[in-house]
Order: structure tokens, then sequence, then C-alpha cells
């Protein structure tokens, strides 16, 4: 039997990282004074395409279809992004900012050929209603302190897209949907040699503090007066990220990414592969109908932290009860009951895993262990006693 | 292996007749019913007939090496899939027009920048319903909803649509139907494409080079009388849906039976006002949806249809009021003379994956899933479906009156899905300010109907 082209699976090894990671995740986010919410699967298409949330090309590749009541025309999506439904939720059910707001979400975008993942899970948070340079400091904070805490090495890499909108602008071109689709930026040909001579610094340099950031003003500024609000803006966050110890890039070439960013990107890379990104969309709310609420997220990419991940917590012992005659079958089961209450992974007889410890339940309880010894205990507190005694690992909270 | 080559049916089918004369092919000219022509200068080639907007997918699904088609069914699927393995190989003639997106004279809406800051929603229709998404998308509508046809997009504007993407020879040609041409999106041309594994891999040279130079291509058929242009109905009016084509001669009877103005039907105007009724003349496939989204108060469509509508959209607002009797077809599932089943159960294992070929998508659908058939495939036609079978479908479901097309072409009946005949229908509610109106007008059409 086939899956579905571009689908995945996810077998219980793998469900034991996606539930490590996600509890790490809520765990921290909870520190933080978020709440978790959850959007539904499906989400009207206008909400994608209202004032260009995304770009063409990204809606092109959404899951869009007419469903029961399609006859009015209307087209649903599977949800091709978080941040937009959650800001929907944000405004139809919630409403009062600041708002903290945090998710554990499937995304699916179609990818043509069907050898990568067309539904991606993602860890997202939004704070609506955070300021900057505040929002940004918290939310590289959280996102770094959730790697940290499942054992990974994270790197920053920031660019800023009003900067990069700017500074378009003063180049003469409209690029900037070919940007965000990924285009390199390479090809521009400014018109004013002193925008020429800034290029190689501007795209062929990168920055590792606010001095990267100073110099940059130095540069541009006298010239280009237009790119000054999205300069002290980008240096008032590397500023605050600085103070709190936090190591980056600045890396003003990359811009792929949502038309609706307004502000500071941040990326989060491991070993070259991006595992994260975010960034400040105060454009976002106002286009869905509600003027003046600035707001930033971010989003973790579970697939490649799953392919990083070793869960390393202890196997929990498997024990296997039965009954050697059918009608000692109702003792089994309450001797699993007992057994499970106790904290042990406990299967009936017909189980696919070999068993750590077998118990007989008769007149008293029968054990065979791990290495081969047969005992025989009176009691249900005996046998506890000798579980312990033995090493049997419990199985811990879910 | 042979190599095969996908000609289409209809407007083109003289032109390319006369333009491959020297292939000496019997059994393609205009008048010819077979789906099958021969080459007596390329006996190896088979040759098979479909409708014009089948090709590009026969081709991109591997089924034919070879197609002729328009370019916009080609940019219609490409737009969709770009992935699809097909090659566009050469253009083989091109002609005046293209497609064209377009609203009404009486429209707002004349250039792109107003388009995109409307707060919508705004009415595409169109035969081109991918294309239209891609336009629509590309204009960055804020919110917009595609609506496909099946034919006569100019008579939905402007009470039924705000935006049509549309064939027409010629600028001026949507201005005579009453449309303003905002965009050209193609020109119009007739493409000769391959399947990308056929073109790398098989000798296909022999075929190319038997092609002449150029098809001497006029201008791109407009379709339909031009008769659109007018003014927009005053609102408030019952709008009545008649239609065109074959229930065409039946449904004149029926209005002169039931004492109704029929002269502006009969001379194949596609919109005219009798009194206190606003009457647009469409195809009967597109008549259930456009009921159900209010933009038609009553519609004389085939029951066929209405159930095709309701198997995709069950909580549809959309009911039968009168049956009329007329046009009567049965609904039919079909095999081909080589497939040993007589009954639905018996196709059940027959083949790996059952591709199931029918212009009722949605009945087909429901009909393989009820009938526990398996691994399906629906493959959408629009038309001819019977040259599908065997070799592009395994099963079809199909519309017969006699059943004797499917006999001459050596195909089995084995079960029918429904018996179907022109109905009368309307919204489950109506607005109480036309419900007189349209009363009257039932009453009128059951006293013609004899009822």
């Amino acid at each position: 039997m086939e899956r579905c082209k571009g689908m995945r699976d996810l077998l219980p090894q793998d469900m034991e990282k996606f539930r490590r990671l996600e509890g790490v995740f809520r765990d921290v986010c909870r520190r933080w004074g978020y709440g978790e919410v959850r959007t539904p699967v499906l989400e009207y298409l206008h909400l994608f395409t209202t004032a260009g949330t995304l770009t063409p090309g990204m809606l092109s590749r959404v899951y869009s279809f007419l469903d029961w009541d399609g006859w009015s025309g209307e087209r649903v999506v599977l949800r091709p992004d978080g941040t937009i439904p959650t800001a929907r939720l944000f405004l139809s059910e919630v409403g009062k900012d600041p708002a903290r707001l945090f998710y554990v979400e499937n995304v699916f975008s179609f990818e043509e050929t069907g050898r990568e993942a067309r539904e991606r899970w993602q860890c997202g948070v939004e704070f609506i209603g955070g300021p900057s340079p505040q929002a940004e400091g918290e939310l590289v904070s959280l996102a770094l302190e959730v790697l940290v805490r499942l054992g990974f090495s994270a790197t920053v890499k920031l660019t800023h897209q009003g900067f990069l909108k700017a500074l378009l602008g003063e180049v003469g071109e409209d690029l900037f949907p070919r940007l965000l689709e990924g285009e390199g930026l390479s090809t521009l040909q400014p018109s004013r040699p002193e925008m020429e001579r800034a290029m190689p610094l501007l795209f062929g340099t990168k920055g590792t503090g606010p001095g990267y950031l100073k110099n940059l003003k130095a540069l541009l500024l006298p010239s280009f007066p237009s790119l000054r609000e999205s300069l002290e803006d980008f240096s008032r966050v590397a500023q605050l990220l600085s103070g709190a110890g936090i190591a980056y890039e600045i890396d003003m070439g990359n811009g792929k990414g949502f038309e609706y960013y307004t502000g500071v990107v941040f990326q989060f890379y491991i070993g070259g592969e991006r595992v994260g990104g975010g960034g400040r969309y105060n454009n976002l709310l106002p286009l869905l109908g509600r003027k003046d609420i600035p707001a930033a997220g971010l989003a973790l990419y579970l697939e490649p932290l799953l392919a990083r991940m070793e869960v390393s917590l202890p196997r929990p012992s498997v024990l296997v009860v039965r009954s050697p005659t059918p009608r000692g079958q109702g003792r089994a089961f309450a001797l699993a009951r007992e057994l499970r209450a106790s904290g042990y992974r406990v299967e009936m007889e017909c189980s696919a895993s070999p068993p750590h410890f077998l118990i007989e339940v008769g007149n008293g309880f029968t054990v065979a262990g791990p290495s081969g010894e047969v005992v025989r205990l009176p009691s249900l507190k005996r046998l506890l006693a000798f579980l312990e005694e033995m090493g049997a690992v419990k199985a811990g909270p879910a | 292996m042979p190599l095969k080559l996908a000609l289409p049916k209809g407007r083109l089918q003289p032109l390319l007749s006369s333009w491959l004369g020297g292939w000496g092919l019997e059994g393609y000219e205009a008048t010819s019913r077979s789906y099958r022509p021969s080459s007596r200068l390329h006996p190896q080639l088979q040759l098979k007939v479909f409708q014009e907007r089948d090709i590009p997918i026969q081709v991109a699904v591997g089924n034919y090496d070879l197609g002729i088609c328009g370019r916009d069914w080609v940019e219609e699927l490409l737009v969709r899939y770009p992935q699809s393995p097909l090659v566009r190989v050469r253009e083989v003639g091109s002609g005046g027009g293209g497609l064209y997106l377009a609203s009404s004279i009486f429209s707002p809406l004349s250039s792109a920048s107003e388009m995109a800051g409307h707060p919508g929603p705004l009415r595409l229709v169109s035969e081109y319903p991918n294309l239209a998404e891609a336009v629509a998308l590309r204009l960055r509508l804020r919110r917009f909803q595609v609506f496909p046809l099946w034919g006569a997009a100019e008579v939905y504007p402007p009470e039924t649509a705000d935006l049509v993407v549309m064939a027409s020879a010629s600028e001026d040609d949507l201005r005579d139907r009453g449309l303003c041409p905002l965009l050209p999106l193609l020109p119009a041309s007739t493409c000769l494409i391959a399947y990308r594994p056929s073109w790398e891999g098989k000798d296909l040279g022999e075929v190319l080079a038997g092609f002449p130079p150029a098809l001497q291509e006029g201008a791109l058929k407009s379709g339909g009388a031009s008769t659109a242009a007018g003014a927009a109905f005053p609102p408030g009016l019952a709008v009545l849906a008649l239609p065109d084509g074959h229930q065409q001669p039946p449904t004149l009877e029926l209005l002169r039976r039931a004492g109704l103005p029929a002269d502006s039907y009969s001379q194949g105007e596609r919109r005219f006002l009798w009194e206190g009724v606003a009457v647009k003349v469409l195809r009967p496939q597109d008549m259930p949806i456009q009921v159900a989204n209010g933009n038609l108060d009553l519609a004389i469509t085939g029951q066929d249809w209405l159930r095709d509508h309701l198997c995709r959209f069950p909580g549809s607002p959309v009911k039968e009021y009168l049956a009329l009797g007329f046009g009567q077809v049965k609904v039919v599932a079909v095999v081909g003379p080589q497939t040993e089943a007589s009954s639905p159960e018996e196709l059940r294992g027959a083949f790996p994956v059952l591709r199931v070929a029918s212009e009722y998508v949605n009945l087909a659908d429901r009909y393989a899933t009820d009938k526990h058939l398996g691994p399906y495939r629906i493959i959408p036609t629009w038309g001819a479906s019977e040259a599908f079978l065997p070799e592009d479908a395994d099963l079809l479901i199909e519309n017969t009156q006699t059943g004797r097309t499917l006999a001459r072409h050596g195909l089995k009946i084995i079960d029918t899905l429904l018996e179907s005949s022109a109905c009368l229908i309307g919204p489950r509610e109506l607005p109480p300010k036309k419900r007189v109106r349209v009363e009257a007008l039932v009453e009128a059409f059951r006293r013609g109907a004899g009822g």
C-alpha cells in the first residue's frame, strides 16, 4: 500500500522524539508566558490572498479545493502557513493585545516532484502587540532556549526585510517579489554610483554585531536617507541581542521568505541547515483589518530537528502478563491494571514485544526474569518488590 | 513500438484534415464519426481523435507520444501542473486573437489596479479555471471566486460574474459581446506537443518530418452568437436560464406550449428580456452551481447534471421543481469489448487501478466508491468519451439515448446509473420579492409540459 506522495508516516520511535521536542517547546513557551492555541487545518483561501500576505509563487502551491459548500465558489485551503491563521484567530477570538500565543501545527505546501515533504510540522510562537526590539529579543532567546534544551548548538542569522525593501526602492527596480521567491541579489544593477560602490559591502560581507550596522549607516545614510528608519530599527534589535549575550551573523543577502515580514528577520541554523526562522510582521494585522498592531513571530521546523535528535531516555521494561487457563484471564487483566497503576508498561499475553518479565497468574505469580530465572511470588506486594529489586524500568509520564 | 498521435475533434478538424492532406488520412474528415483515423503515408502511426481539451492531458499522462491542440489548453494544464512531462515541440499555426481577461462594459473594473484594490469577492468565470486562478493570484486579487464553465462565458457578466477569462478572435470581438478587454493572456495558436520521455527516447523523426510547414489558420472562431452585448439587466428581475445545444429545440417547443415568448431564443440570442424576467442561454452543465449561488432563479437543465452537482455538493440549495420529460437519456457504465465483466461487481480486482473516464466526474466518483470498485482513477473528459475505451480508460460513465452509438463502437453497457430527462430547477428558497414572478413562470412551464 502506498502512502500519498510527499506525505510522511511517523513511527513509534519518531513519535517519541516528536513528543519530546514538542514537550520541551511547550514547556519553554509556558515559562515565557505564552498560551497554546490550535487553528483549523482548513481555512478560506481568501485569508491568504487578502492584501498579498503570501507571494503568488507560494499561493500557487497551496492545496486548495471546493468543500461541500463550494457552490459559492469560495475555496478552502489546507493551511500553508501557521502565522496567518493565528493572526486570524487573534482578530476573531482574542482581540486584546499584547497576546503571546504558541502552537504545534502542520502546514501544507505542494511540492511538484513529490520527493520532498508536502506536509511539514512546525512549533510556532507569535507575540502580537509585542514592541520592537523587546519582541525580537524575546523570540530569539526563547527559540535558542528550546534548541539548547534539546541539546543543539544553533547559529542565528539576521537580515531586515524593511531595509531590503527600502534598498530595492533606491535601486529603482521592482525586484522585491523576485527576491521573496528566492532570487539572488547579484542581478541588481543600481543606477547611482554610490549604490554601486556599496553593493559589494552590503552583500559581500557579513556582520557580527551592532558595529557593522553603524558602519553601514555611516556609509549609506548621507546618500540614502530613506534607509535610516530600517537601519536604526535593525541596530536596536542587534544591540539588545548583543547585550543579552546572543551571538549572530548579519547577512543582508538572505531575503527569501514571506511577504508579510516588515522588519528584522531571524533564521536559525544547525550545521548549515535551516531549522527555524521568523521575524517582525507589522503589516499583517492591519492587512487583515486591524490597524496599528505590531507583531513578530517565529517557527522551529520539526523535520530537520527530529532528524538530528537522539532520544536517550531509559526504555521502559516490557512486562507481559498471561494466564494458563481461560478462567484466569480476568485475574490477569486485574494484575495488569495494578502494575500499570504502579507505573509499569504492561502488555497482555498476545504481545509483539519480547518481554523482560513474563508473569503468569495462577496460585500467586510465576515470574520469568530477563536472565532466564524463574521465581514464584505469593502476593502483589512481593511481585512489586521483586520487580524493583531486578531494576525493572517504569514507563514514566507520557 | 507504434507511435501514437492524438488529433483534435471540433474547430481544428477541417483545417488539420486539409493540412495533413499528404498523409492520406482516412476517417478524419470533418464529417467523420470515427475516433481512429488512419494514414496511408504513416501506416505505423496510431491516430486517435479527442476533444481538444483532453489532448494535453492524454499526452501528459503518456498515453500518446504526440498531440495537436490549441496552446490555450496546453497552458491551462501547465499553469496548474508545471512539472507535467509535456514538450511544446512547435507551433503549427497561429490565428488572430487569443485568450483575454475581460469585464463587462458596464463594470467599474477597467484596469488591473482597480481589480487589485477591490475588496471582493470578485467572481471569475471561465472554461480555463486554472488560468483564471493564476491570473487572479498574479493580479493579487484580495478575494475571488472561480467558477469553471463548460462554455458561454460571455453571457455571465455583469450580473453573474465580474470577470471572464475567454478566447476571442479580437478585442473588438469582445467589445461586440459587451465585454471590456482588460488583459491579453495568450495569443491564439495551435501546437504540436510531445510526451517528454517519448521526445527524449523514441525516434519520432519520420513523423515529425512529415508535418507540413505551417497551418493556414484563420482567425480564432469566437464561438456562440455575438448577440450577448446589451444593457445590464435591471435589478430585481427573475433570472431564467435556458439551455443551448441539443436541448434547445425541445425547449423552444416547450416555450411555445407554455405561451412564453420564443423569438429571441429561436434566433440564437443569449441574453434577452421578457416582461419581468431576464433570460440567459447557458450550457446546461453550468446551471446547477449558478442556481446554488443565487445567480439564477430558474433554469432548464438535465437531471443528470443536477445529480452530478448534488454528488459534489450534497448540501447544495438546488432542487428540481418540475420534470419536463424531454431530452431523455440514460447514464450508463460502459466497458470495452475485451473486458469480460458484465456487471460492476465483476470489475473489482480486474485492473490494478481502474481508469474511469467521464464527463460526469462527480457521478463517476460516487459510483466507483459506492460499488467498491477498488483502487480507481477518474479521468475527466469533455466529450467524445467513447474514444477512451479501451486504450485510455477501462470504464466509461456516459449518457446514451438509444445505446446505438455505444454499440457501433463495440462498447458494452454493464449498468445503468440513472435515467434522466430535462427538468426545471431552482433554489430551495426563493427571494420573497421574486416569489410571485417565479411561481408564475413555474406554472407556465407546468402547463407547457402538460402537467
